[in-house]
């Protein structure tokens, strides 16, 4: 059996765990903030996707890489 | 025609796994609406990718310059009969539009940008209503292709925004005075500037538009390229002769595409709100007083 394709994928593969932890840390924390605090739920939403979108940034600059490289 | 079964039913429905037709793994190539094979080998002759991939003979009217098109156009005609009849007393069509609007409104460009927001506000409507509606267009009959899945529309909105958002700050702090505020953060030492003006010019110049229109891309792309394999490798798998095993997972994978073309809304969705979040975020920071 012969496998073909680019081992960058595994890379990448590698790469996403940081951004994973990273958003996933991040919505737990809305999650434990919208526990204690209900009515502050929307202003951490907001806040939260904008930290959310930043995070992501490393996983985008990864897929790019994988692709370029 | 032989026996009446379901692999055969499905193969006459679906010209996949024919005689002779190899499994080929979707990739970029399903992407690329070209008049003809630009590279040889690229694009078979039977090849998808090959056939009606633009009109007029032209390579760049192609299915997501169409599509972008059309997706302009309704977002005009739709906001424009949404705003034709407007009424004290809403009805439930005005309602609808109404919640939308302010969703944008105060959800997006009040909350971040303050009592200034009007003067931004058309901008982030359009970006948002256009956002939405090509990447819904993904999974959508007759469509079935988020548009920005092509980077290069991802790149003009991403353009868009950063000329906006940088000519905010120049409007209100002057060249200098924006280029001051956004290079230098408040209160750093002048000996640490030379290691923080590369820096903070590589965020705000580079990365920012950078990261605005990959994003976008590579959500679409990869969102779209997910559904493809389930649905293609399904395909191939439902059609396969003389494995009933091989069958059965064919069917499993093509019933578990509609989970993520599910799944698919919800990015397309969200990948809208963050562009448009964002894109307010930075200009914000751009006319902000302090850095």
């Amino acid at each position: 059996m012969e496998i073909t394709g680019s081992i960058n994928m595994i890379g990448y593969a590698l790469a996403t765990l940081g951004p994973a932890i990273g958003v996933a840390w991040i919505f737990a924390s809305v999650i434990n903030g919208t526990a204690r605090q209900p009515e502050a739920r929307s202003a951490m939403l907001s806040t939260a996707f904008i930290g959310f979108a930043v995070v992501e940034a490393l996983a985008i600059i990864g897929i790019a890489l994988a692709f370029v490289l | 025609m032989g026996p009446l079964t379901l692999p055969t039913l499905v193969g006459a429905l679906v010209p996949l796994a024919g005689e002779g037709h190899t499994y080929q793994t979707p990739g970029v190539r399903d992407f690329r609406y070209f008049c003809q094979a630009r590279e040889a080998g690229e694009l078979g002759p039977n090849d998808p990718g090959n056939v009606a991939g633009c009109t007029f003979g032209v390579d760049w009217l192609n299915k997501p310059f169409w599509q972008a098109v059309i997706g302009a156009a309704l977002v005009i005609v739709l906001w424009w009969l949404a705003a034709r009849k407007l009424s004290l007393v809403p009805g439930r069509g005005q309602f609808f539009w109404e919640y939308v609007y302010s969703f944008v409104r105060n959800g997006i460009a009040r909350d971040i940008l303050g009592p200034e927001y009007r003067r931004y506000l058309p901008y982030l409507l359009g970006l948002f209503s256009f956002l939405l509606v090509n990447n819904w267009f993904g999974e959508f009959f007759l469509f079935m292709l988020p548009t920005f899945s092509n980077i290069g529309y991802a790149w003009i909105l991403a353009i868009m925004s950063f000329v906006i958002y940088i000519g905010a700050g120049i409007r209100t702090h002057g060249v200098g005075g924006y280029l001051r505020r956004s290079l230098i953060p408040e209160g750093v030492p002048v000996y640490l500037w030379p290691i923080i003006i590369p820096l903070e010019f590589l965020s705000n110049f580079i990365t920012r538009p950078l990261t605005l229109a990959l994003r976008l891309f590579a959500n679409m792309f990869a969102g779209h390229l997910v559904v493809m394999v389930f649905v293609v490798g399904g395909a191939f798998l439902l059609t396969y002769p003389g494995n009933a095993f091989y069958n059965i997972s064919g069917a499993v994978s093509i019933l578990f595409s509609f989970a993520i073309l599910f799944l698919e809304l919800f990015i397309g969705l969200l990948q809208a709100y963050i562009f448009t979040v964002l894109t307010a975020q930075y200009i914000h920071s751009s006319v902000a007083e302090s850095h």
